[in-house]
């Protein structure tokens, strides 16, 4: 979700893309980067949030699907230009292909709740967007 | 805009609003829009416009950013009381959705108006008839079959609105739909699907939803009643038109009724006033409890 970073006179400028509107974790997200630049001795750096262009889950990178999966989120699976939420390929847990849509919306707006038929655990799925 | 001519950025600090080519070429060639940036604080840097047509265009955004404050306030209530706890999670992660997309026109207003305003004070701290959603938005919850069917008619409504608004000569606008539409299909997916099951559901679910759709088709006319901002917008092409979203809206909906064996009310009266900030009972009571923090403790944040 990084968009560009460059320097100014002044600052450093980190410029991201926002996710859903509503994300809760919309004002964490600046603060945990600008914690990150501060941690390797970079104080002065500007963190900023924007709209346009759109986040998409297609600018999700092959590693961070990798990383989704094996935090237990199922990534995005399918193509958002389709107004589709896709489908997970696998339950995260035990690998199953066999999986339910339970609701649209999981525990923030980007993810769907899931259930896996083989292990019968629940599971989020994180949208095509 | 002003670029600087050796690094062919931007230069920072008058405009938030900057090109990205490295980001383009990664994307769809469609895709050509500058890159727009929202900063999350409470100073907008933008040069204030004065036109004639400001006063109309401020309390049009202010019509398109309270109608899902109003509702994202609505479906909040639900927090803690929904039918099952994943329809309850859904119904309030809507209302973030719809707080965000809010934040963003607000957002935008503030910057028009050069820092008079924020979004706090936007949304916080306005008197009942400065607000100017639609009265559909600000009726009560009652209950899960009535909260489906006030959003289910809202939301294939801003499907036709913000997909128009997707091709807005404002660019700023143009982006905040773009963005939008995206959560508004989501949105609406996830009501017309519970219209369908509860509709064509048991006995008494179909009961519950016919009675809140007579009830709240009488809020309906006002979706295409343009207020007098709108009119005053029209010659420049700034507000929608709405007849054309009408027809769109009506056979969207009626194939969904169709499907849940729904019918739409004859009803002759339709109520209107609250685009121009005239509100039903209920508003006052939203307001109360919506401002009442930035009231009691003037300009506290989180």
């Amino acid at each position: 979700m990084v968009v560009d970073i460059f320097p100014d006179d002044e600052h450093w400028h980190v410029l991201l893309a926002t996710t859903y509107s509503g994300c809760p974790a919309i004002d964490v997200i600046p603060t945990i980067v600008r914690t990150k630049f501060e941690d390797e001795g970079i104080e002065n750096v500007v963190v900023s949030m924007g709209i346009s262009p759109p986040w998409s889950t297609d600018w999700i990178s092959v590693e961070g699907k990798e990383k989704l999966l094996a935090y237990g989120i199922a990534p995005p699976n399918g193509s958002p230009s389709l107004n589709d939420e896709g489908k997970p390929k696998q339950c995260p847990q035990c690998g199953s292909v066999h999986t339910s849509l339970v609701s649209l919306y999981g525990s923030t707006p980007c993810k769907a709740a899931y259930r896996c038929e083989t292990c019968l655990e629940p599971f989020e799925y994180f949208k095509c967007f | 805009m002003n670029f600087d001519a050796n690094t062919g950025r931007p230069k920072w600090g008058d405009k938030y609003e900057f090109r990205n080519e490295s980001l383009q070429s990664r994307l769809s060639p469609a895709n050509n829009v500058p890159v727009l940036i929202f900063v999350n604080s409470r100073i907008g840097n933008f040069e204030p416009t004065t036109t004639s047509s400001m006063e109309a265009k401020t309390k049009y955004l202010l019509h398109l950013a309270d109608c899902p404050l109003i509702l994202g306030q609505r479906l909040g209530e639900w927090c803690g009381h929904g039918p099952v706890l994943e329809q309850d999670i859904a119904l309030t992660n809507i209302a973030l959705d719809l707080i965000g997309q809010a934040r963003l026109l607000y957002q935008y207003v503030a910057s028009l108006e050069g820092g008079k305003t924020n979004e706090d004070s936007l949304a916080m701290l306005r008197l009942e008839h400065e607000y100017f959603n639609l009265l559909l938005v600000e009726q009560p919850n009652k209950n899960f079959g009535s909260t489906i069917v006030r959003q289910f008619l809202y939301d294939a409504f801003n499907l036709y609105q913000y997909e128009k608004m997707t091709h807005h000569s404002d660019v700023q606008l143009n982006a905040i739909a773009v963005k939008t539409l995206k959560e508004i299909k989501y949105h609406f997916r996830y009501s017309s699907e519970w219209v369908t099951r509860l509709g064509d559901g048991t006995e008494k679910s179909h009961q519950i939803m016919q009675e809140a759709l007579d009830d709240l088709w009488r809020y309906t006319g006002e979706l295409f009643q343009p207020a007098s901002y709108e009119i005053e917008l029209m010659s420049e092409s700034y507000s929608m038109d709405l007849n054309a979203i009408q027809s769109q809206w009506m056979d969207k909906i009626s194939t969904v009724f169709n499907l849940a064996g729904l019918i739409i009310p004859k009803t002759e009266v339709m109520q209107t006033g609250s685009k121009e900030g005239r509100h039903t009972e209920h508003m006052g009571y939203i307001l109360a409890e919506l401002q009442y923090m930035q009231r009691t403790y003037p300009e506290m944040h989180w």
